[in-house]
């Protein structure tokens, strides 16, 4: 045990240094650069991973900015097409009302003219009739004034029936 | 409270009736033990029996009669000569009285074949008449030792291990190809946080990040031929494979440390070595010494860990099952009781094991890890 053995050095000498080679070639090269490669990947994923999340968040932000501004864009619209409206509506109105004025004035003027044509009309009639309750009285007025004033009475009623 | 559970109830009768055959199994090996061959009963020495079992040998021990008999390569004078350690161990076994320096008598054996003799699993060439001799005053072996090739218990264990790790990690690797850039499974799973601990933990913060690649390979190797080897030898039944508490190993693997250091250290490692900046000259004259003599100490003090690490979990283990050994003298009473009680220390014992074996590959591969850094760190100041 504690006297060193010639052939047990030969031997552990050509045994250890072979298995180190042959390892070294066939087991610890491939074993660690596999090893490596694996770390390599998962953290060249893992930045990916962040990179991605970066870009998501970053994409998130840009949509909401999009949204933002769409939003302003719509109540934009929506004030431009309220506007609208309130001007549409209050050209009409004004065309409504000037025509309405129109038909108005139209209407007051053709009221006026048939009130002037019944006018004429019921002077003319009054008049006739006044020629002829004055003539009947001329007629009458000899016989009795009361007689007269009933006979006038009379021909007046007949002349509002008429 | 325990006794409420019958399923913790079978338990605690199951362990109970598995330490005591254990205990009873031990005494019989005592009974064994103590008989010795040639009808003379010999007592059991506990110090013997622990120095046989770490120490190398030429057969594997499994258990009863059951032997591996291993390979003997052994060159000399004689020339190269294989053959199978059956031979010498089946062969001619002579006994002797051996007289140590002190005076102390004892009776020893040596197995002979051919023109060789092996004493205490050394192979010397025999005398004309296959018997070896000693130095009566030092008690040495007289005769010329041969250089011993033979694929020892040590050596096949070291193969072994070498096996298990080509096993182990090639097929990690084809797990890597397999299924690349995905989630590692079966063996390359396991082995996957070991290589990264060693890479991260170990490497990266004793030599750096850039650099650490180039040493990689070797940091893994030692690591994990280490931590096997360790593990082999806890193994029950196999033989009890002493590999990283033989100091050749180690002195292989310390080696190997202190070339790699050496070939690597840099201009800013040689400098602060010979000339220390912001010393007085004085101090130098000391310092450059001690830091010499350091270069070599380091690799040693890695050397002497791992052994005695290793070899001392060894002593203490087969020490509880000499503890029953030697009780057995004393009567069954006390030989069963003795050996519950060993048996779970030992079982406490193989559990701290488990834990050193691991420990020492680790601290093994860490302070080379640092022996590196340091050859290779550039000047920051």
């Amino acid at each position: 045990m504690l006297d060193v053995s010639i052939g047990t050095v030969f031997w552990s000498t050509i045994a250890f240094l072979a298995v180190a080679f042959i390892l070294a070639k066939f087991a610890w090269k491939p074993i660690l650069a596999s090893i490596k490669e694996r770390e390599d990947s998962i953290e060249s994923s893992l930045k990916a991973a962040e990179q991605a999340r970066k870009e998501m968040s970053q994409l998130q932000s840009d949509n909401e900015a999009l949204l933002k501004e769409a939003r302003l864009e719509r109540d934009a619209m929506l004030k431009e097409a309220r506007d609208m409206k309130d001007k549409i509506i209050a050209e009409a109105k004004e065309k409504a009302d000037s025509k309405y004025d129109e038909i108005v004035k139209e209407a007051k003027g053709a009221i006026r003219n048939e009130k002037m044509a019944a006018l004429t009309e019921i002077k003319n009639q009054v008049s006739e009739l006044s020629l002829e309750i004055a003539e009947k009285l001329v007629r009458q007025k000899l016989e009795s004034s009361e007689e007269q004033k009933k006979l006038i009475d009379q021909y007046i009623s007949e002349a509002k029936l008429n | 409270m325990l006794a409420k559970n019958p399923t913790a109830q079978r338990f605690i009768r199951l362990f109970s009736a598995l330490i005591l055959t254990a205990g009873c199994l031990s005494s019989l090996t005592a009974q064994d033990a103590t008989r010795e061959v040639d009808g003379r009963e010999e007592a059991f020495d506990a110090g013997k029996m622990i120095m046989h079992h770490i120490a190398d040998a030429h057969e594997i021990h499994l258990i009863g009669d059951l032997v591996v008999y291993l390979p003997v390569i052994v060159y000399s004078e004689k020339g190269l000569d294989i053959f199978s350690s059956k031979r010498l161990y089946k062969g001619d076994k002579r006994h002797f009285e051996h007289t140590a320096p002190d005076g102390k008598v004892s009776r020893e054996h040596y197995y002979r074949y051919a023109d060789y003799a092996m004493y205490h699993e050394h192979i010397y060439l025999a005398d004309a008449d296959g018997s070896i001799s000693f130095d009566p005053e030092s008690g040495e072996v007289l005769n010329t030792a041969v250089m011993d090739f033979s694929i020892t218990k040590s050596v096949f264990g070291i193969f072994l291990t070498c096996g298990l790790l080509l096993y182990l990690f090639i097929t990690s690797a084809r797990g890597y190809k397999k299924r690349k850039g995905q989630a590692p499974k079966g063996v390359q799973s396991f082995m996957e946080p070991l290589i990264l601990f060693i890479r991260d933990e170990v490497a990266v913060p004793s030599i750096g990040a850039h650099k650490a690649d180039r040493f990689m390979p070797f940091l893994l190797t030692v690591f994990f031929f280490i931590w096997i080897a360790n593990m082999l030898g806890l193994i029950p039944f196999i033989g009890g494979f002493n590999v990283t508490g033989t100091l050749s190993v180690t002195l292989v693997l310390a080696a190997i440390v202190f070339i790699i250091t050496t070939v690597n250290g840099n201009k800013h490692y040689w400098g602060h070595l010979f000339w220390p900046p912001g010393v007085p000259l004085p101090i130098k004259f000391i310092l450059v010494p001690i830091e010499v003599l350091g270069i070599f100490i380091k690799p040693t003090v890695l050397m002497i860990r791992l052994t005695a690490n290793i070899t001392a979990g060894h002593i203490i283990i087969l020490s509880f099952v000499s503890l029953v050994l030697i009780f057995s003298e004393a009567g069954v009473g006390a030989e069963i009781g003795v050996g519950i009680g060993s048996t779970l220390f030992m079982i406490f014992m193989f559990f701290i094991e488990l834990l050193v074996a691991f420990l020492q590959a680790y601290v093994f591969t860490l302070l080379a890890a640092l022996y590196f850094g340091d050859a290779t760190q550039e000047a920051h100041h």
